[in-house]
């Protein structure tokens, strides 16, 4: 385990009795008390997580707004300063190299925030898509901590520690250089919960400090410490994709039901041609949300059966906490993905009967 | 943690409860705990066989699923069916809420088990 990386906050979360977990890469608290009563107090107050272990590229330049426009699949050139974008970075053939945010820090600078398990092939994909371009891109992952607090009762907690009026920063909007806890930090009303709330950059160093005072303040209102557990399955009931299960390099944006971040009618992007290509003759799999109806729990990976062939695989499945049924996520066939369609689950061996459902498990309560 | 004195432990954190020629199996406090919110417990059917050893079936908590090592050979004889619908069981009280109940195959497997002293400096070893 020693070749595990550790975030600035590891011995804080070792010291407060957390369960430390392998995750891509990186020695991470999987829980604290429990994923349940985590899951519940982000759904109905406020947790905090240790995010520290995403990665953060920064590109900056002459050309850095042409370049991010032609790296990911979003309209970039729409993005104005101050506000993110969640998007995706795509090969040639649309498959996803990674999921991401992009926030425009000025006319011609930006951050991208990046998967963990992703930081070095994405910090190569970038650095070798950056030479057709005038533009500084450097990986900046050791630079940042990264802190999310989440919850309906996160503004109130982080507002007692920051002067700046925290209404002023919008959905997918960031301010730099707040000061939190007597530490700058930027701040955006970003998250993967499904929940209102704060994504907190900061530098390594005052990060410990940061977490500690931020519980502190949240006492009251019953702010927890979250672990990864929790932010999985949060992330999940919100239909938020994570990479390596919804969407991977063999995956679209498309087929993963993310066609809404597609912007197909502007200037090229790294693997335009072959989505509007797959637009125009149609898909041939696509993510669709199910419900189990016998019992057991669909895991990732599961095989999904129709009249005995292979039609899918799970791409996520819990017993939900928050929506209480046991409810799934798989990429199958599009003949099969219709609502209403019953197909098979395998699970550890035994055919389990499901329903295709919405997607739309947990109606997001983000403040817009 | 609770180690209930009386009953075998295996290092997979299993206890079993003998009753003559049947034992109750099930899964230790300490196992529970360290499972967290359990979800779904998978069981056998009555009448199967199974060696020490094999999966009995799987215990799921929201992150997981567990296979249960059966740590003594033997036929099912019955299974515990209120775990079906109320699999918390398992967390509210892991003494009581035995999984199946087996036709033990050979009592000298027992021997190989720990009792209660031993499974609890075991557990704070691991």
């Amino acid at each position: 385990m020693d070749d595990l990386k550790r975030t600035p906050l590891h011995q804080t979360h070792v010291d407060a009795g957390a369960k430390m977990v392998p995750f891509a890469g990186w020695d991470m608290p999987v829980q604290y008390k429990g994923l349940v009563p985590e899951h519940e107090a982000v759904r109905n107050r406020a947790g905090l997580f240790d995010v520290s272990h995403m990665g953060e590229v920064d590109v900056d330049g002459p050309e850095a707004l042409a370049f991010v426009d032609y790296l990911v699949v979003g309209n970039v050139k729409a993005l104005e300063p101050g506000k993110v974008l969640y998007s995706m970075m795509c090969y040639e053939n649309g498959g996803i190299v990674d999921d991401l945010l992009v926030y425009r820090r000025a006319e011609h600078s930006f951050l991208l925030v990046i998967n963990a398990g992703n930081i070095e092939k994405d910090d190569a994909w970038i650095i070798e898509q950056a030479k057709k371009f005038d533009v500084y891109a450097r990986n900046r992952s050791e630079d940042y901590a990264q802190l999310a607090i989440q919850g309906p009762l996160a503004q109130g907690v982080l507002q007692k520690l920051t002067d700046l009026d925290l209404d002023t920063i919008g959905f997918f909007e960031f301010k730099e250089n707040v000061e939190i806890a007597g530490q700058s930090a930027l701040v955006s009303r970003t998250g993967y919960t499904g929940e209102d709330g704060f994504e907190i950059y900061t530098s390594p160093d005052v990060a410990t400090k940061l977490w500690t005072e931020i519980l502190e303040a949240g006492k009251n209102e019953g702010t927890e410490p979250a672990g990864l557990g929790a932010r999985d399955t949060l992330r999940f009931e919100a239909t938020l994709p994570l990479y390596g299960h919804e969407i991977d390099k063999d995956v679209t944006p498309l087929e993963a039901g993310l066609g809404f971040f597609v912007f197909l009618d502007g200037d090229d992007f790294i693997g335009k041609e072959a989505l509007l290509k797959q637009k125009s003759e149609g898909l041939e799999l696509k993510l669709v949300g199910f419900e189990l109806l016998d019992k057991g729990i669909p895991r990732q990976g599961y095989n999904i059966f129709h009249n005995g062939d292979v039609i899918g695989k799970v791409t996520t499945g819990y017993k939900a906490p928050t929506v209480g049924k046991v409810i799934g996520l798989a990429l199958v066939d599009i003949e099969y993905t219709k609502l209403d369609t019953e197909f098979e689950v395998d699970i550890r061996g035994k055919k389990k009967k499901a329903v295709v459902i919405s997607k739309r498990f947990y109606t997001k309560k983000y403040k817009k | 943690m609770k180690v209930q004195s009386g009953l075998y432990y295996s290092e997979d954190h299993e206890w079993v409860r003998v009753d003559g020629k049947t034992a109750y199996i099930g899964i230790s406090d300490f196992a529970q705990h360290e499972l967290g919110d359990i979800v779904y417990v998978e069981l056998p059917d009555e009448d199967d066989e199974f060696d020490k050893g094999d999966s009995l079936g799987a215990i799921e908590s929201v992150k997981a699923a567990s296979d249960i090592l059966i740590p003594v050979s033997g036929r099912v004889i019955e299974i515990n069916d209120e775990l079906d619908d109320a699999p918390e069981k398992v967390n509210n009280d892991a003494y009581d809420a035995w999984l199946i109940k087996v036709e033990l195959k050979d009592d000298a497997e027992l021997e190989g088990l720990m009792n209660a002293e031993a499974y609890e400096a075991f557990i704070e070893s691991e």
